[in-house]
């Protein structure tokens, strides 16, 4: 075979195999997404925080706003400290709530910011200190179970 | 007893055979990596290598990816649908395909396809004597025949790894989306949201390095060992091909218990 022709076959070899990588990771990946610029740390403390997982989302009105980086139980205060890696771009108050939801039914997990009124901002290496544990499904099923025994019996005396 | 004797002897013999290729063919990997400057220094050789086993074998990973990729459409979507969350095949396309499919699969085919091709042409290179007449002619044919052909091979296995598994996820699209109509947004928002960059695709490039250069060697080696007959040269095409499938599926477990522990 002709020399120049292999050359161009080897080139077009190289360039689909660069378009396919790229592809997987702009496309098929979370490149973009994952990759902040810059971030800052933030510490939560949760007494119970579900599935959660380490890269779980960090959303604010919905929109990520970053990632969980670390997951660590504090044999103290038999706490879980949950390290948030926060896009630098977006600074939250001092009385920033933070909570542990549920995307869908079964989904993932990921922690809600619900912004406070207050001036100051949380600095960086800050911590969180309002925070709301996970939903944990039993307790939720007990709680609702034991309301209603207890209506049952109100409701028999009440006759 | 001497039925017996002489089984035990050949099972010595064959172990003692094995252990004994095995340390000459690291005896092979190294000197074949001391000689490989050339290859570099030398583009054309490596272009041509980078032709035969890499252009050639578009046509075969293209087809074979989008053939998986169909077929993972279609029973990925039919068991996600029973569970009513059909939205998730995107997720199982990719996963499947960026982990473990797209590696393995391209891996056993380069195999077969390029791999097969350069132990036959070694082969019968050294059947012909053309090895020994370039060793008597003060041509080194480690570096002028052997690296080039290793070189061209793991260059080209992690690009048809990558197609492969490009073509598979635009097969899934194609039967999940367009065919049965599962939503197209949903369908790349949960892939992007699911597979990360590091943790999937680049586990999946490195893997397929990783079986690139054993493949690449284990073609080159028994092309170089083989016994320098017809026969000789048949029976190490096949060896090629077995030992070459063996070590990716082996391999390929080992480097998942090491990079996907479920965390």
């Amino acid at each position: 075979m002709n020399r120049k022709v292999m050359d161009l076959w080897v080139g077009i070899f190289v360039v689909i195999g660069f378009a396919a990588v790229l592809f997987l990771a702009l496309k098929v990946s979370n490149f973009s997404a994952s990759s902040f610029a810059t971030t800052y740390e933030v510490t939560a403390k949760f007494d119970n925080i579900g599935g959660l997982k380490v890269r779980g989302p960090v959303k604010s009105a919905g929109v990520v706003v970053g990632r969980v980086s670390a997951i660590r139980f504090d044999p103290q205060t038999y706490e879980a400290h949950v390290v948030l890696k926060i896009d630098s771009q977006y600074q939250f108050p001092r009385d920033t709530f933070a909570s542990i939801l549920t995307s869908g039914l079964l989904g993932e997990q990921y922690i809600g910011l619900d912004a406070g009124g207050d001036e100051t901002m949380i600095p960086a290496g800050g911590t969180i200190a309002k925070t709301q544990s996970a939903i944990v499904l039993e307790k939720l099923i007990s709680q609702f179970l034991f309301n209603k025994a207890s209506e049952g019996k109100k409701d028999a005396r009440a006759e | 007893m001497n039925m017996l004797e002489r089984f035990f002897r050949v099972i010595g013999s064959n172990t003692i055979n094995r252990v004994w290729r095995l340390g000459f063919a690291a005896r092979f990997f190294i000197a074949l990596l001391a000689h490989s400057g050339e290859t570099f220094r030398r583009p054309r050789l490596l272009l041509r290598e980078l032709y035969a086993s890499g252009v050639l074998s578009l046509i075969i990973i293209l087809v074979s990816g989008l053939f998986v990729g169909l077929v993972l459409g279609l029973q990925g979507y039919d068991t996600l649908q029973r569970y009513g969350s059909s939205e998730a095949l995107g997720i199982l396309v990719a996963l499947s395909l960026v982990r473990e499919l797209g590696p393995v699969v391209a891996g056993l085919l380069f195999a077969s396809r390029a791999g097969s091709s350069i132990t036959a042409e070694v082969g019968l290179m050294k059947a012909t004597e053309q090895l020994t007449a370039m060793d008597m002619m003060a041509v080194n044919p480690l570096a002028r025949i052997i690296a080039p052909r290793f070189w061209g091979g793991v260059l080209s296995m992690p690009v048809l790894a990558a197609l492969f598994t490009a073509a598979g996820i635009f097969g899934g699209w194609l039967i999940g989306v367009v065919f049965i109509g599962v939503d197209e947004g949903a369908f790349w928002a949960q892939m992007q949201a699911n597979v990360n960059f590091v943790d999937d695709v680049c586990n999946g490039i490195i893997k397929s390095i990783v079986f690139g250069v054993a493949v690449s060697l284990i073609a080159v080696f028994e092309g170089f060992d083989a016994v320098p007959t017809a026969e000789g040269v048949s029976r190490a095409i096949t060896r090629t091909v077995v030992t070459s499938a063996l070590a990716i599926l082996a391999l390929d477990f080992v480097l998942t218990s090491f990079m996907f522990r479920g965390l």
